[in-house]
């Protein structure tokens, strides 16, 4: 397998304050892999490093045999890497469909009808909203138009950062269940979760972090297995 | 009863003026939080450059009005746009990540620098165009009557062409849609792929266009100007922005026509001499009422 992305002992500063220590990661082609981790272990900051904000203090982001530590971000995301970020980020006053256009900046108009007509598919509740704004959605429906419009780009590395936040379980389930379904297409994935068991379940492989360090790193059923996993991310049982 | 006529039909096309030049202030006000001081002054260019065109067209030999208002248009637009591009390129964008008071300082300097080089390169005296167009519609009412000029009428067709122009575009375009997206999260937008600082040199590009083309219609109805109009015409403008709501572009223009239809009447039915302080007495006025203007959200600090 080749590998796709990889962190060599990445550093990040917020002033003073060291958010990443020597994080060194790999994601290889086709693969799940997870990032779990307490609030404010750093995993957000490491996603949105990858396109430049903040930019690393030391260290190197390889993607594709490239390193992209130092480039723009707009660089990053038309070279096949796709975020839905922390906190969702949809365009309140824009339509679904708007939103979804907006993944097709970094490969045009072409597919777009196409792309759009399988993300109504994957996801049947933003075919019924496709002309309302976005702001007037639940939570749920959300994240699932920022998950669809990361996927309209056709990333070659998609990066989803805690997409079960602040949703019921019944939802997090569906929103697990619609990304097998995605990684099964051969997609490969990034995923951060505070959400420990969903994401090592689906995950082929996992890293722990904790204070910006990354604490164990194995396969998702390894981690689940873990004792000191089940203790810090799975409630003990 | 004329007279209210014949000013409303007078503040219509003064309002559409100012709603033109009041969209450059909400469209950079909305994707970068800054007002753009020189804005009026860029206005002031295009006075200018209406001239400069009028004179080279009738240079070369077009004496058909259709022909000429077309050319100045083009000319004027391209070349304020470039204006506009190179301002935000030299005053604002070094300052990007600086705060916001710098930013509003370089504005400033930028509007100084405007004045000063215009009356520099072009002498501080009142110029002028010629009339190009004249004849007028009446419309008798009563007593009295009611006239609109040729001038008007066009005036009013090609501002509101030019708004409608411009709501397409940011509705129903690509780069329409990039525009918005950096406006409501810059951040986001960068991600997904969008060239942020080009987005925003766009709008800089657009609004001062906006600006252009109300400079070539006033310019052509009102024949004179001096480097010094962009300042009155620009806080004009600035309080049409204000009053439909800042950062709004439906407000731009309806603040405009509202701005320029109530200026009008007073200065019919009051007093013309007082129009102004009754025009920043509004601004006062929408500030302490309703400072998010008509059509405004109300003000959230964007973190």
């Amino acid at each position: 397998m080749t590998t796709l992305m990889e962190f060599k002992e990445v550093d990040v500063h917020y002033g003073p304050i060291q958010a990443l220590k020597k994080v060194s990661l790999t994601v290889d082609e086709g693969e799940i892999v997870t990032m779990i981790g307490a609030n404010g272990a750093g995993k957000s900051t490491l996603l949105m490093s990858i396109f430049g904000q903040p930019r690393i203090s030391s260290g190197e982001i390889i993607y594709r045999g490239e390193d992209i530590s130092q480039k723009s971000a707009h660089y990053v995301a038309s070279h096949g890497l796709a975020q839905s970020p922390e906190g969702r980020r949809i365009f309140p006053s824009m339509s679904v469909e708007e939103n979804l256009l907006m993944g097709t900046i970094p490969i045009g108009m072409q597919h777009a009808d196409e792309d759009m007509k399988r993300m109504f598919e994957l996801f049947p509740r933003l075919e019924e909203r496709r002309n309302q704004r976005a702001s007037t959605m639940s939570g749920g429906e959300q994240q699932m138009l920022a998950i669809a419009r990361a996927l309209m780009s056709r990333p070659k590395l998609l990066l989803l950062d805690e997409p079960s936040l602040g949703l019921a379980p019944i939802i997090v389930k569906q929103i697990f269940e619609i990304l097998k379904d995605v990684a099964s297409t051969g997609m490969t994935i990034f995923l951060v979760e505070q959400n420990a068991n969903h994401a090592l379940k689906l995950a082929d492989r996992g890293y722990v972090m904790v204070n910006g360090e990354i604490r164990l790193t194995g396969t998702g059923a390894e981690l689940l297995l873990n004792p000191e996993v089940r203790e810090a991310y799975l409630g003990g049982h | 009863m004329d007279i209210v006529l014949q000013q409303l039909v007078n503040g219509l096309t003064l309002g559409s003026v100012y709603g033109l030049i009041a969209i450059g202030y909400t469209m950079v006000y909305g994707i970068i939080g800054m007002i753009n001081f020189a804005h009026g002054d860029v206005y002031m260019v295009s006075a200018y450059l209406t001239a400069i065109s009028i004179a080279l067209l009738t240079f070369f030999g077009v004496q058909s009005f259709p022909f000429i208002i077309f050319g100045a248009l083009v000319f004027t637009i391209v070349i304020t746009g470039a204006y506009g591009w190179v301002i935000e390129r030299v005053a604002y964008r070094p300052l990007r990540n600086s705060s916001r008071l710098s930013v509003l300082i370089s504005a400033i300097g930028m509007s100084l620098i405007l004045q000063n080089y215009v009356q520099l390169s072009q002498g501080p005296n009142q110029q002028g165009v010629p009339t190009l167009l004249s004849g007028a519609f009446r419309f008798y009412v009563g007593d009295g009557f009611v006239q609109i000029t040729y001038m008007k009428v066009m005036i009013l067709l090609i501002a509101f062409t030019g708004m409608a122009v411009l709501t397409y575009i940011i509705q129903k375009t690509k780069l329409g849609r990039m525009c918005r997206a950096t406006q409501q999260d810059r951040k986001m937008a960068s991600i997904l792929g969008i060239d942020t600082d080009k987005v925003i040199s766009s709008v800089f590009v657009i609004g001062s266009a906006m600006a252009a083309l109300a400079g070539v219609l006033v310019t052509l109805d009102y024949g004179a100007f001096d480097f010094y109009i962009g300042f009155i015409m620009g806080i004009k403008a600035f309080t049409a922005a204000v009053l439909g709501g800042i950062g709004s572009l439906p407000g731009a223009m309806l603040g405009g026509i509202i701005l320029g239809l109530s200026e009008s009447l007073f200065a019919g039915l009051v007093s013309s001499d007082y129009k102004d302080v009754f025009s920043f007495s509004l601004l006062v006025l929408i500030l302490i009422i309703r400072p998010s203007g008509l059509l405004g959200k109300p003000a959230v600090e964007k973190v």
